[in-house]
């Protein structure tokens, strides 16, 4: 009697095994692709009822402003359309690294969302725009786009001659930072030029004040610093052909630019690979460094700080150029809400959408006609010059990740060996890797 | 073969699930995981063509994983011993029979229950090296306030150190772990050994080198295994205390393939560091299990 229980459950638990895997997949739950470590909240959406009562937006802003800002634009959003239910799914993970991996396995496996985040640019390769995305050329007409973003933005946003996401906020990533005191003390202007800076932090050095605040504990700020210094050398239209073949990396400006990184960086606070951008920012706020080169959240960390002493003036040598990092949406082929999503996308690119999102998130509208009367003073500048200046796209813009990632590591070590001829060597080679040099 | 009596096919039964799962969840991804390596998956969306050692030759040939080798050999070759060393230590003395026995266990032991990213956090405070113009922090504020300020250095921002500071904050937190496992092992003892060994005469010293370390042998293969196993794996512990490092002097494949894989998009060459350090460890662990086995044969 024993025996044939014990079989009769055995073989009752092999069916339960083999029902579940036969059994109906509704639920989205997004497989993880690899074993990413951090928690992924899987899309809680089910099968839709026909007659779009749901919207379904991905996308890895999961708290402080920037969900703040997300939650003010899905206010305007519930306005227009009261009665479409909001499926927020959010993948948390800096940067959107897990999310993006979700993202992709989720866009193959043909369950996309209805609409998701991405930075506006050339990461849009990541997911074969041509095979996954809808080109919204159309409501770019249609809601007359080509009106309200600059149009150095809107070359950056075109792929193949179309259009295939709507640019939502701007970030600045060429940002000098400044602590007003220790300046005003000493009787410094913010530098313009890179000669400049080197005679400003030459003069706090011999003071024994730290010239310059710098963190690179997560490994990607070399890299990052590094563009405005680039972009500070060749200027914009060279900046621009790096990512597109048309300078070469082993152009003598760059190996300038590298020196001038090597010189920057040694006037830096010596802990520097302790610290993350933000204990670097911290510095700032302290009192213990004057300068910071950084993209403008750190202004979002200084407000968070209620830090009011600081300045800001554009990166040594890049007066007048104003280094793009965008958050854009775009939407999937074959999505379950086409209507409710293309709604989603207009209030995305309208004022009124763009003006609930960016102040809380502390960036700047991408459209050019947004009231600046919420925007801090730091973002009613930065607004005037995004207008004005020309217009150039960042790493994550203008290359694809492996390029990136590549271009990152070369540059970390020469951050800590200082080699010029074997980093311009290095970086020629990974453009080559890429496919965009020769 | 033996024959298929209910006994056998009760048994066939329910490991069935257990066994097929596991085929297909760790087998079968490893297998895929191998393939993929082979392949040129460069991107967010598959691409399975098919271009043999490429990627392991670009893999071999770059400056990052060089280093990557040599720190992780570095991490395993001081990490090892160094918890093989103080877990005996503190499972000799505990040993001892003294006071609050239980209590200084417990306090040896809480840093294995510690998440790694917690203390890979508090370690990058307490190894921060702060600057002439902010003054000390830490561990160097610790040795400064003590006296001993010409010990002070810069820890895993020095180039030079690097990854050995984070060997610091592992061994704190495996040290413990070892430590239960020997003091296991140190009570499996029968005190009728130490007895007889002391009436032929031995000091306590060359009892403990003569009749208990041999006797530990086993427990000392079987941690060494382990640690080796958590040694070519860490990757919380680095991430969170001190990131790849500057040039790359922290970094350790496992963080390669995830800055590679995830940020990178560059699938296949995450998969080829992973498939090499499950290489690593197979070579350590398969010929564990191999003796183990033959020893239970013997047996």
């Amino acid at each position: 009697m024993n025996k044939s229980l014990m079989t009769l459950i055995s073989l009752a638990t092999i069916g339960a095994f083999v029902l579940t895997a036969c059994g109906g997949a509704a639920t989205t739950a997004a497989p993880a692709a690899t074993s990413a470590p951090a928690a992924t909240s899987a899309p809680a959406a089910t099968a839709a009822p026909a007659g779009e009562a749901k919207f379904e937006f991905f996308s890895w802003w999961t708290a402080g402003g920037e969900a703040e800002g997300l939650n003010g634009m899905y206010k305007v959003y519930k306005a227009q359309r009261p009665n479409v239910e909001i499926i927020n799914a959010t993948v948390a993970g800096g940067a959107g690294t897990n999310a993006k991996a979700v993202l992709a396995t989720r866009l193959a496996g043909g369950d996309p969302p209805d609409a998701f985040q991405v930075h506006a640019g050339l990461e849009i390769l990541a997911y074969s725009p041509d095979q996954y995305l809808q080109p919204l050329d159309d409501l770019y007409a249609a809601q007359g786009w080509d009106k309200s973003f600059p149009k150095d933005l809107l070359t950056l946003l075109k792929y193949n001659g179309h259009y295939w996401s709507v640019p939502v906020n701007i970030h600045r990533g060429n940002v000098l930072w400044y602590n007003k005191k220790i300046f005003a003390d000493n009787n410094l202007t913010p530098p313009k030029t890179f000669d400049d800076f080197f005679k400003v932090a030459d003069t706090l050095k011999a003071k024994g004040i730290t010239p310059y605040a710098f963190g690179n504990n997560g490994g990607w700020e070399d890299a990052f610093t590094f563009e405005s210094v680039l972009l500070g050398t060749l200027g914009a239209d060279g900046y621009r052909g790096l990512w597109t073949g048309a300078t070469p990396w082993t152009d003598p400006r760059v190996a300038k630019a590298l020196e001038n990184y090597k010189k920057m960086s040694s006037y830096a606070n010596a802990d520097h690979a302790a610290l993350s951008w933000d204990g670097a920012a911290q510095l700032i706020v302290d009192g213990k460094a004057a300068m910071f080169i950084h993209g403008d959240w750190a202004n979002g960390y200084f407000s968070s700080k209620s830090f009011t002493g600081y300045g800001w003036a554009p990166a040594p040598g890049t007066g007048g150029i104003f280094h793009v990092v965008s958050d854009s949406f775009a939407m999937p082929k074959g999505i379950k809400n086409p209507k409710n999503a293309k709604a989603w996308l207009e209030v995305a690119g309208s004022k009124a959408g763009q003006e609930a999102f960016n102040p809380k998130k502390g960036s700047i509208c991408a459209r050019t006609d947004c009231d600046m009367a919420a925007f801090n003073d730091y973002l009613k500048s930065s607004a005037t010059d995004f207008a004005g200046n020309a217009l150039v796209p960042g790493t994550d813009a203008a290359a694809n990740p492996k390029w990136i990632t590549a271009y990152k590591d070369v540059i970390v070590i020469f951050a800590s060996k200082g080699d010029v001829a074997a980093a311009q060597a290095g970086l020629q080679q990974v453009c080559k890797d890429a496919g965009i040099c020769k | 073969m033996r024959r298929l009596n209910r006994d056998r096919l009760t048994a066939i039964a329910l490991i069935s699930p257990s066994a097929i799962l596991i085929a297909i969840f760790v087998y079968g991804f490893i297998g895929f995981n191998g393939y993929a390596s082979f392949t040129r998956w460069d991107g967010l969306l598959p691409d399975f063509t098919w271009v043999g050692l490429r990627n392991y030759e670009k893999l071999f040939a770059s400056q990052r994983f060089q280093i990557d080798i040599a720190n992780i050999f570095t991490f395993t070759v001081l990490f090892i011993p160094a918890c093989l060393i103080l877990g005996l230590l503190w499972a000799v003395l505990i040993d001892q029979r003294v006071k609050g026995e239980s209590f200084f266990r417990s306090i040896f032991l809480f840093p294995m229950a510690v998440s790694a990213v917690v203390v890979g956090v508090v370690w990058r405070w307490l190894l921060a090296p702060g600057t002439a113009a902010t003054g000390s922090y830490g561990l160097n504020l610790l040795l400064e306030q003590i006296g001993l300020g010409i010990l002070k250095n810069g820890w895993y921002t020095d180039p030079q150190i690097g990854i050995k500071a984070v060997v610091i904050a592992a061994t704190w937190q495996m040290s413990g772990y070892t430590m239960a496992m020997y003091l296991a092992g140190l009570r499996g003892i029968s005190e009728e050994l130490r007895e007889a060994a002391r009436i032929d005469g031995a000091s306590e010293l060359q009892i403990y080198q003569y009749v208990v370390l041999p006797l530990l042998q086993p427990i000392t293969l079987s941690a060494t295994i382990i640690l080796g196993q958590i040694a070519i794996n860490v990757f919380a512990l680095v991430v969170s205390m001190t990131g790849p490092g500057p040039g790359f002097s922290t970094d350790v494949p496992s963080l390669f393939m995830f800055d590679t894989t995830f940020r990178g998009s560059n699938f296949s060459q995450g998969a080829a560091i992973a498939t090499i350090m499950l290489l690593f460890i197979s070579g350590l662990v398969i010929p564990y299990l191999i003796h183990t086995s033959h020893n239970e044969v013997q047996a």
